[in-house]
């Protein structure tokens, strides 16, 4: 216990990681804000496309040797969703499907871009490593620049005062967008909203628990409090909650254990989905 | 002025027309009954009344001061709604949100609205409870009082008695003739089951390969009503 008290007190006098813990946790409170609306507007395919792009976005960053990727990856990542959006609606290439062409392709372009850079323009290492961090996150989110956190900390701050202003409105769209269109709620505007909120998280999320693993930083948490809470705002409370306190776990245990960042984060957030899922088979069990 | 009139109105969507030469007004306080086989555009009128299809022809006229978006709706269950995690309060409410416009948050008059709407259907005392767990016809009565929130003027219902049980069905009919008879409220219904619907209704809409528009009693005397509902004294005999 004092050993791993020592290690924990000796990791935190590093400058790397007293800048992760604030920028994870306001990352895992904003990625699990709209987690309900995207389970249930059947967006959670969208969320993983996007974060596909978001990687290619990051090779073409990474071979441009920007010093700070995040902007350019934000921008092409909040185009593709608001397109993808578009497609959902109306397109001939029926919504999925779209997702699907454009989240595969990214990953396969992202990839390829990678491998024809200049082995000079790779930051860390090998290749493989490279693109392992930017899949699973692997340590990225200890390593980030006081740029990156402070960008990320105003970024999260953004989507958390935006989820605020227009929670009613986002309430509305998801449980029932064509009533709201036909009471006059301006849906496409919304619409549109939501998802350059979808893709700043997508950014984020990204830095924490690399581009793979994004939709389970965004789902598990609305999962987990949707087996137990009725209504919505309980359920918003919730998730954020619980993403929080699953970010600090496991930060905590991969600084402990030295396992991945982004994996032991989800493994925590599967842990407090089983969780749910039993306490609210209980409660309805009681119920019966 | 009528409340609504179509002109020669053609419906349909990705420019294939399912019905053409709709013409037909609503006056404050009718009550309309649109029926028709399945697929003859019923509720693609409904969509297009409410601004949510584009007509492929012909014109809509609002009056008497109504807007688009001041029409109730009543749409049919979707599947998104039925897990999802909402209390009774909050989807009432959510029928505030349009004459919200662009104000962020719901003011003390949208709450009120919301509170009197959920009295006035009697779910007051379900307010908290979660949607998803209430039978069909309470989840009815709760987009029942959420149309009411958007609108004092006109409903839209779309099968509003689909998957109800008779007794509840019964109760529902009685709810929206008292909204239609006690607070004036106007009523456009979309419904199959001819029969039970047009009892309560003072007009009456016939899409399909026959348009018939016209009062009640001229339905039932009409060709189409004769072979769509048989007449109104052979009750549930060829069902």
């Amino acid at each position: 216990m004092a050993a791993m008290l020592d290690k924990l007190v000796r990791y935190f006098s590093l400058p790397g990681v007293q800048r992760a813990f604030p920028a994870g946790v306001l990352i895992a409170l904003c990625s699990s804000l709209l987690g309900v609306t995207l389970v249930l507007k059947r967006f959670s395919f969208i969320g993983d496309g996007l974060s596909h792009v978001a990687f290619g976005a990051m090779a073409i960053a990474t071979v441009l040797k920007l010093s700070n990727n995040i902007p350019l990856v934000l921008a092409i990542t909040i185009i593709c969703a608001i397109l993808l959006l578009r497609t959902g609606q109306n397109a001939r290439i029926k919504g999925d499907a779209a997702v699907a062409m454009i989240s595969v392709g990214a990953l396969a372009m992202g990839y390829l871009i990678m491998n024809l850079a200049p082995k000079s323009s790779i930051r860390t290492g090998t290749l493989a490593s490279d693109v392992c961090t930017t899949l699973f996150g692997s340590t990225s989110i200890l390593t980030l620049t006081r740029t990156d956190v402070i960008l990320c900390a105003v970024l999260s701050l953004v989507v958390v005062a935006a989820f605020v202003v227009f929670y009613n409105k986002i309430f509305s769209v998801t449980f029932d967008e064509s009533f709201a269109k036909a009471t006059g709620t301006r849906t496409g505007l919304y619409n549109l909203i939501i998802s350059v909120i979808v893709a700043v998280i997508i950014v984020l999320a990204m830095n924490l628990v690399g581009s793979l693993l994004i939709s389970a930083l965004i789902i598990f948490p609305a999962l987990s409090a949707m087996r137990v809470f009725k209504s919505f705002r309980s359920v918003t409370v919730c998730s954020a909650v619980l993403s929080v306190i699953c970010a600090v776990i496991g930060l905590l245990v991969s600084i402990l254990a030295g396992t991945p960042v982004g994996s032991t984060i989800v493994a925590a957030d599967i842990v407090a989905f089983a969780g749910f899922s039993a306490a609210g088979a209980i409660i309805r069990g009681i119920k019966k | 002025m009528a409340l609504l009139t179509c002109r020669d109105l053609s419906l349909g969507y990705d420019g294939r027309e399912i019905v053409s030469g709709l013409n037909f007004e609503i006056n404050s306080g009718d009550y309309l009954c649109i029926v028709g086989e399945n697929g003859s555009g019923k509720s693609t009128l409904m969509k297009t009344i409410l601004g949510l299809e584009t007509p492929l022809g012909g014109e809509i006229v609002f009056g008497d001061g109504l807007k688009q978006t001041e029409i109730g709706y009543l749409p049919q269950q979707t599947l998104v709604q039925r897990d999802f995690p909402a209390s009774v309060r909050e989807i009432v409410l959510s029928g505030c949100s349009g004459r919200a416009g662009l104000r962020p948050f719901y003011s003390r008059d949208d709450k009120r609205r919301a509170a009197e709407n959920m009295e006035r259907m009697d779910i007051s005392d379900l307010a908290s409870r979660c949607y998803r767990e209430l039978s069909g016809g309470q989840q009815q009565r709760v987009l029942l009082a959420r149309a009411l929130c958007a609108t004092g003027k006109m409903l839209l219902l779309d099968e509003p008695v689909s998957g109800l049980d008779p007794r509840v069905t019964a109760e529902m009919y009685n709810l929206i003739r008292s909204l239609n008879r006690d607070d004036g409220i106007t009523v456009i219904m979309i419904s199959h089951d001819v029969d039970e619907a047009i009892s309560y209704a003072t007009r009456v809409l016939h899409i399909g390969k026959d348009v018939f528009f016209g009062t009640r009693e001229e339905y039932l005397g009409s060709e189409a009503g004769f072979l769509y509902g048989k007449g109104s004294d052979s009750h549930g005999g060829d069902a």
